[in-house]
């Protein structure tokens, strides 16, 4: 039988997998893959308990997670773009231009 | 029983992905495990009888993002790979330390909420799964009113920014 607590042990997981993409990879892009991955364990979750509770409102709120997360790619990419032709890099190691 | 072979095999598939987004060298076929991802758990939607979001899913996320995804990757032309300059005070273990701890954060919060049973309602099948759309539909349009007309508002303020910062000039 398949309780939330499962769901919940697979959204965790896959939110440390996103943690670890974040901290411990160099390449913006994939950075903000890792973003997106984090997200849809957090939809994961929201999901699971509104399939436990029988209650609409999880749905309602995944919807503006992935709403959320759709303004944050198209802006995040488009300031790579912006940075990648000022400074023809992606690499976060490189980007201290605002750094003190 | 069909249940829980299909939330293993799906489980299986989605953290298998996820770790080859994360592991791969290749952008571009990190791009790509991400789309099965996003269809993985779009499958598994469709398990949690949410019909309405497995379908935003595979239009919004492995349709729409993973697209744009593509584009700027393939737009940002990597001469040298992205990995190769790496910052002398930057220590890799330290992060997968944190990243332990956050793990071991949740598992916490769940070991703790596992001992309390969630409520006696049960996941028979009921009105949210027969009526998905209509239910979500109604809860979005009625009482979520307001916060779906700013989410528009947001895409809307997101779409003019991402428009002004990819130009080359205005």
């Amino acid at each position: 039988m398949i309780t939330p607590t499962h769901y919940m042990m697979l959204s965790t997981a896959l939110f440390a997998i996103g943690v670890i993409g974040v901290i411990t990879r160099r390449n913006i892009i994939v950075i903000f893959m890792s973003i997106e991955l984090m997200l849809n364990a957090v939809n994961i979750n929201l999901i699971a308990f509104s399939y436990q509770l029988q209650d609409g409102i999880g749905q309602v709120f995944a919807i503006f997670v992935i709403a959320v997360a759709a303004a944050e790619a198209a802006v995040g990419l488009g300031i790579i773009l912006a940075f990648y032709r000022n400074k023809e890099t992606i690499n976060i190691d490189e980007m201290n231009v605002m750094r003190w | 029983m069909a249940q829980s072979i299909a939330f293993y095999v799906l489980s299986t598939f989605i953290l298998g992905f996820a770790v080859l987004v994360v592991t791969t060298r290749n952008t571009v076929h990190a791009v790509l495990f991400l789309v099965l991802n996003f269809l993985a758990v779009a499958a598994l939607y469709v398990l949690l009888t949410a019909q309405f979001l497995a379908v935003i899913q595979v239009l919004v996320y492995a349709g729409g993002i993973v697209v744009l995804y593509l584009f700027v990757v393939m737009l940002v032309n990597l001469k040298r790979p992205p990995e190769d300059h790496m910052a002398p005070q930057r220590h890799n273990w330290i992060g997968f330390g944190l990243s332990a701890l956050v793990l071991v954060e949740l598992g916490a919060i769940i070991g703790y909420g596992a001992v309390a049973p969630a409520g006696p309602v049960g996941a028979q099948t009921s009105d949210l799964a027969l009526n998905n759309v209509e239910r979500v539909g109604m809860l979005l349009y009625t009482d979520y009113l307001i916060p779906f007309e700013v989410a528009s508002m947001l895409l809307l303020v997101a779409m003019v920014g991402a428009i002004i910062l990819a130009k080359r000039e205005l």
